[in-house]
């Protein structure tokens, strides 16, 4: 078995004075702040690489000693990009609690249904919003184009689409959550609300376009891939482990399973395991440098044990796709890694867009399932003090845990979040870009912009709903090893 | 039902302090709209952030109103007219998760081919942003002047209206 690899530039090995230090402080088009610092030699040699991302804080303290059926609402304000998933893996985790450890049908499928809308529509805006700039202009294009605003003047069909894709994937939120944000759908046993008749034939009228949209993403994501492949497949390459839900039959599966975890080269590491003991299976490491931690598989070690998450692992993870197009998308990315896993940062767009359609046609299937419309939406039964619910939102796997009291109030919150999943493949990515494409050059906002698309290939979001104007420039600092600031870019200027 | 021609358009999150302000006001200001008997041509929709939806959001409509808070502005707010053009040349305001009032009212003819209405921004200057953090009492102080604004806007909502008073209603803190 060959292990992940990786570690490289964590640390520099010059001698600290002879080095300079650069700084994309925050990393643009990421929700939230990161920073990513870059260590110099004298020669413009790379000697350390590292992403810091300021981390979920005061979560615990956000939730502890609230009543725990207050928790799905709360917890949506943990993040303004995926509200949904905080809610649903929060239900999840309650439904413990109250006893309730199977959901009446109704409820399993309205949930099933609120989530596929929250992947399809944060799918779409990652892809098309974030992403298709790079990818349509690239890497080193003008940086005023480089927008949704750029993408929509010279692709305005492509722009289109991913608008209403996102627009379809929020009505179907608003209707099974109640509300465009903060909605109420998901409660501890099931949910509070059925999916009205004419609502469900309001969505079918449109799904047919969302699919057929969703193939061709899919179709614009492979011709990328077919037209640089030496780009797409080692841009930031490097092996590692992955993780991910996977239904009872092997099925991808974003709303319930157990975990599994492949090696990196493919070999089932960990198969059929119960998400109520995550805390056996992972560990989380704290370094000194960073905010965020390094989650890690207990049993490999935190060299050894570290993992991908989200659409490159899932579409990788799984046995098969219970949907027939975005079966046949994924046997012909599993065809491209030649019996090996795909390992490639830039392959996550192409694996986004597989599970974007499988999203669009799960919706188009559930949408005719009369139990959407049914009167039996909650459950419940003996009462629990603990409870975990795990799912994979569209970052990834997330995890949320909670212990209850006796007077219903939460003692204990502890959530695993997808980007902290992914802390250490991100920073393995734009180590291994900053080696390929700035060693020995003068850095520009072009050659910086490849750490970054290495960053969004991972769609981290970094929990900060904060986005108050002015918030948000990107700023890249060069500083001499005392940490003078010699030099200053912007993208304003 | 017809569409309300005027637009409100507010975003923020309630549990991180200040950024707050721009649900809140809206909530209030759907309150007052309702009492004053203001409500029927006006729609007010809060969200987490400004999204490319939203430009969808802009169709039909005669007038548009972002509310939000901000880091930098000056305080007790800025009230300013948005240029849709503006976002072109200002990679940062697309650079995020959220975009600016100036990127969606670019969106929206690139998308749907239709022309964005005239839209104006009250940014309400903010002090911390933290989650569980509640208003700061700066904040507070600020909200209640923007407060006064959006009522003497919405009681004529008027594009020539709203212009004559941007120069008008920029007050410092020390007004």
């Amino acid at each position: 078995m060959q292990q992940a690899q990786g570690f490289e530039l964590e640390t520099a090995s010059a001698a600290a004075g002879s080095l300079r230090r650069v700084a994309i402080d925050p990393v643009s088009r990421v929700e939230g702040h990161g920073k990513v610092t870059l260590l110099l030699d004298d020669k413009d040699q790379v000697q350390q690489v590292r992403l810091h991302i300021v981390e979920f804080r005061g979560f615990e303290k956000f939730i502890q000693g609230r009543p725990y059926w207050e928790v799905p609402v709360m917890v949506q304000r943990l993040c303004g990009i995926c509200p949904v998933s905080h809610h649903l893996a929060a239900a999840k985790a309650l439904d413990h609690v109250v006893g309730a450890g199977r959901l009446t049908a109704s409820a399993e499928k309205l949930r099933r249904l609120m989530h596929y809308g929250q992947i399809l529509q944060s799918h779409a805006l990652h892809f098309f919003h974030l992403s298709s700039p790079d990818l349509l202009f690239g890497f080193a294009s003008e940086a005023g184009r480089r927008n949704i605003v750029g993408v929509a003047a010279a692709y305005p069909d492509v722009a289109r689409q991913g608008v209403l894709l996102r627009k379809f994937g929020q009505e179907v939120i608003r209707l099974t959550a109640g509300k465009r944000v903060h909605g109420t759908g998901a409660i501890p046993g099931g949910v509070n609300r059925a999916l009205r008749r004419e609502d469900r034939q309001g969505l079918l009228a449109e799904v047919g376009q969302i699919v057929g949209w969703s193939r061709d993403a899919v179709q614009l994501v492979k011709r990328l891939h077919a037209a640089d492949p030496a780009l797409y497949d080692g841009f930031g390459t490097f092996r590692s482990n992955i993780l991910s839900l996977v239904g009872a039959d092997g099925a991808l599966d974003f709303y319930d399973g157990q975990l599994r975890v492949r090696d990196a080269d493919g070999g089932i590491l960990v198969d059929g395991f119960d998400v109520q003991n995550y805390h056996q299976l992972i560990r989380e490491e704290v370094k000194a440098w960073s905010y965020m931690k390094f989650p890690f598989l207990a049993a490999l070690g935190p060299r050894q044990g570290w993992y991908k998450v989200g659409p490159l692992a899932r579409v990788q993870n799984c046995d098969f796709i219970p949907t027939p197009l975005a079966e046949a998308e994924r046997r012909q990315f599993i065809d491209h890694g030649q019996g090996k896993p795909v390992h490639a940062p830039l392959a996550y767009h192409w694996a986004r867009m597989i599970e974007l359609l499988h999203a669009a046609e799960t919706i188009a299937e559930l949408l005719h399932d009369d139990d959407l419309s049914g009167s039996e939406l909650s459950t419940s039964g003996a009462r629990a003090r603990e409870g975990v619910g795990v799912i994979e939102a569209p970052r990834g796997t997330l995890i949320h845990h909670y212990q209850v009291d006796d007077e219903d109030l939460v003692t204990t919150c502890d959530l695993i979040v997808s980007t902290t999943h992914n802390n250490q493949p991100m920073n393995e990515a734009i180590r291994r870009v900053a080696q390929r494409y700035l060693n020995g050059r003068e850095l520009t906002e072009g050659l910086l912009n490849h750490i970054e698309v290495a960053i969004r290939a991972f769609d981290p979001c970094l929990s900060c709903a904060t986005h108050a104007l002015g918030k948000m420039p990107l700023q890249l600092e060069l500083q001499d090893a005392a940490g003078a600031v010699i030099g200053r870019l912007s993208s304003a200027s | 039902m017809p569409l309300p021609p005027v637009l409100i358009l507010a975003c923020g999150n309630p549990s991180r302090g200040d950024d707050a302000l721009g649900p809140l006001l809206v909530d209030r200001l759907q309150n007052w709209l309702d009492e004053a008997g203001l409500a029927a041509g006006i729609e007010v929709l809060v969200d987490f952030q400004w999204q490319i939806e939203h430009a969808l959001d802009l169709i039909g409509r005669h007038l548009v109103l972002f509310i939000d808070a901000g880091h930098d502005t000056p305080g007790p707010f800025v009230f300013r007219q948005a240029q849709a053009g503006a976002a072109a040349s200002d990679a940062g305001s697309c650079s995020t998760h959220a975009l600016s009032p100036e990127a969606v009212l670019a969106v929206l003819p690139r998308v749907v081919h239709e022309a964005a209405p005239p839209a104006f921004v009250l940014c309400v200057r903010g002090e911390r942003f933290e989650l569980g953090e509640a208003l700061s009492p700066a904040a507070a102080g600020h909200a209640e002047r923007a407060f006064e604004l959006l009522q003497d806007l919405l009681r004529g909502p008027d594009v020539d209206r709203w212009q004559a008073l941007l120069s008008a209603r920029v007050p410092s803190d020390g007004d």
